[in-house]
């Protein structure tokens, strides 16, 4: 491959709100098949910086580009295009509490293809077999615990076969095993699906398992310090910051295996 | 005036205590002494800041006497080392506890942040225009919530489909056929009321039958729109308000949003249609309960029979009148939705936030109606 398009492209970005700009000068690529982390410290904007890329927030000023298409310049129809081709796993999953699992995970596929129920009810039973809840189709959300709702979400997430896959936080509450299964989870349906995956996240075990490119924000700087594999930057990196992070604050650069 | 230490566990101790000594010029040493904990009565710095005056150039402490201390020996701590600080006083610290000083060296360790907030006290000018601007943004956001539903509405009469027609059906179950045990209580009762009102002045002339005319036009006209409309704000309209808050809250709404789906066609539109469906009927409903409650009392109080009473009530009332109560009636129920939605919609991300949302709804709902039925009825009799 030369020079193949990026994913995503970030430049110049700067959040904010009102007039408190939580991030600024946000430059970097996101390349199709990456595991694409962004880290940092708590409140330091990952959070809205995904709610940036997926449409929810207008940047104050910067672009993000999904493949040649300045995302924030389009209209409104093309953007809602553009999101269709991604699923995004909210932190909270953010299932539809009202609705069953089959209910939320059809609920897509319901709005925009025009399947008949039973292929769509076909659908959803093995998208939950994706995740490993077959047979919870009539449970509401309510009934479930955090690491089955986190995976119901992602199978809704998925439902729709998307190129991209943004993930708010997904190992937060979960114990270290469930953390590590659905890093896992996340890695096999990269594979599968050939999806571009977006994480945020601050668990370094969760980023040195599966990230192949970063970027990473900062909250004192109010800017991005580093960006590329994790791995690379625990070796090359020397910004402090950054190496502070990635060890743990110990300094030592070593991957520690989990 | 001197007060009773309170009794606390540790009644033994012997209250907190410093007294300062100057060993040698230019040096002041505090000597602390006592129980310094949470439940105790230390005396005030006061004194011991006026002695932290220019003659002093160090600080020492002396704890030998110390019993207890906790958060509170800390923060008599921290205000004589920041006031040392200040004055560009030496502290030496080596004779405080070893955990007083780590815990002290803990709350320093991150200074002070400057975080964003806003100043004190402001222009005049600066306060009318942020109200200015923050009124300006609240009518940006009405008239985008209400383009918002009219395009979702064209999208349904165009035949797509932005909600699922369960839920629609739900939400006509729950607000229909939900409300009717309430609404006939309410109906009856004001139907009851009514005649009474009116049963005490019209005996007067011996025109009880007109009556019948009283309540019968009341309920038509005015209260069995007003009363079904005032029961659904409280009913429905803060379960609408709450249930989308709540949906904010949880993230559900940034869901559908990026799922492509219109928040507001899947879930504001099928709600509002349901309220404005369902309202005119609960309102044909309670027009009847009340002039069935209006009979109950000419047939038991006035001697009236009950075919008399029910014919004098036909007579009164014209079809016209009663079209004038259903329309009235919808357009409370289209309020109440869009109240409620909005309210919902607007809702922040904190349990506080729905509560508010709730509250406004209702509110805003209660004080639409009345305000839109003195409007209508001001049109209508002009």
């Amino acid at each position: 491959m030369t020079h193949p398009v990026p994913a995503i492209t970030v430049k110049g970005l700067t959040m904010a709100y009102g007039s408190y700009v939580l991030q600024r000068d946000l430059d970097f690529a996101i390349n199709r098949g990456d595991i694409f982390v962004i880290m940092g410290g708590s409140g330091c904007g990952k959070s809205t910086l995904l709610r940036h890329m997926v449409g929810l927030k207008q940047p104050a000023s910067g672009s993000i580009s999904y493949g040649d298409a300045d995302f924030w310049t389009l209209a409104e129809d093309d953007r809602a295009t553009i999101i269709r081709r991604a699923g995004v796993l909210y932190q909270s999953g953010a299932l539809w509490s009202s609705m069953t699992l089959a209910e939320n995970v059809a609920l897509p596929l319901q709005h925009y293809t025009d399947l008949r129920p039973e292929v769509i009810a076909e659908l959803v039973s093995f998208k939950l077999s994706l995740v490993g809840l077959a047979g919870f189709e009539a449970f509401y959300p309510a009934e479930l615990s955090g690491g089955m709702r986190k995976r119901a979400a992602l199978a809704r997430a998925i439902a729709l076969d998307p190129d991209f896959l943004f993930f708010d936080e997904p190992s937060a509450g979960l114990d270290p095993i469930s953390a590590r299964n659905l890093d896992q989870l996340i890695l096999e349906l990269r594979e599968s699906l050939g999806a571009t995956v977006i994480i945020v996240t601050h668990e370094l075990a969760s980023i040195y398992a599966i990230a192949t490119n970063s970027v990473f924000l900062d909250s004192e700087t109010r800017t991005m310090l580093a960006t590329g594999d994790p791995k690379i930057l625990l070796r090359e990196c020397a910004d402090p910051t950054v190496l502070n992070f990635l060890t743990r604050g110990t300094g030592q650069r070593e991957v520690r295996t989990v | 005036m001197h007060m009773e230490p309170r009794r606390n566990p540790n009644s033994m101790d012997r209250p907190p205590a410093f007294t300062l000594q100057r060993p040698l010029p230019g040096e002041l040493t505090i000597v602390l002494s006592g129980a310094w904990t949470l439940h105790a009565h230390p005396p005030p710095p006061a004194d011991l800041l006026a002695a932290l005056d220019k003659t002093v150039r160090c600080l020492r402490f002396t704890c030998d006497a110390l019993e207890t201390w906790d958060t509170r020996l800390l923060v008599f701590l921290k205000t004589i080392l920041e006031t040392a600080e200040q004055r560009h006083i030496d502290v030496d610290r080596t004779g405080l506890p070893p955990g007083v000083l780590r815990l002290l060296t803990l709350s320093e360790a991150v200074p002070e942040q400057v975080t964003y907030s806003q100043p004190d006290r402001e222009f005049l000018v600066t306060r009318i225009g942020r109200q200015v601007l923050t009124l300006v943004g609240q009518a940006c956001e009405l008239a985008t919530f209400t383009g918002e539903i009219l395009l979702a509405l064209l999208h349904l009469l165009t035949g797509k489909k932005p909600f699922k027609p369960r839920d629609f059906l739900y939400f006509i179950q729950n607000c229909g056929v939900g409300s009717l045990p309430i609404v006939s209580l309410i109906a009856v009762l004001v139907g009851v009321i009514l005649s009474f009102v009116g049963a005490v002045q019209l005996q007067m002339f011996g025109a009880q039958i007109y009556v019948a005319n009283l309540v019968g036009l009341g309920m038509v006209l005015e209260m069995g729109a007003l009363m079904s409309g005032v029961i659904i704000a409280g009913r429905i309209g803060a379960s609408y308000a709450a249930q989308l808050g709540t949906m904010q809250v949880n993230e559900e709404i940034d869901a559908l949003r990026t799922m492509g789906i219109s928040p507001v066609g899947f879930l504001v539109l099928p709600r509002i249609l349901a309220l404005m469906l369902m309202l005119p009927l609960l309102c044909v409903y309670a027009d009847i309960m009340g002039i069935l409650g209006g009979s109950l009392i000419g047939v038991t109080m006035l001697d009236l029979s009950l075919v008399e009473y029910l014919e004098q009530t036909r007579k009164t009332i014209q079809l016209s009148q009663f079209g004038q109560g259903i329309m009235k009636a919808s357009i409370f129920g289209i309020l109440i939705g869009f109240a409620g939605c909005l309210r919902g919609m607007q809702c922040g991300r904190s349990a506080l936030a729905v509560g508010e949302a709730t509250t406004s709804a209702v509110v805003t709902s209660i004080v639409l109606i009345v305000v839109s039925d003195s409007f209508i009825t001001y049109l209508l009799y002009r």
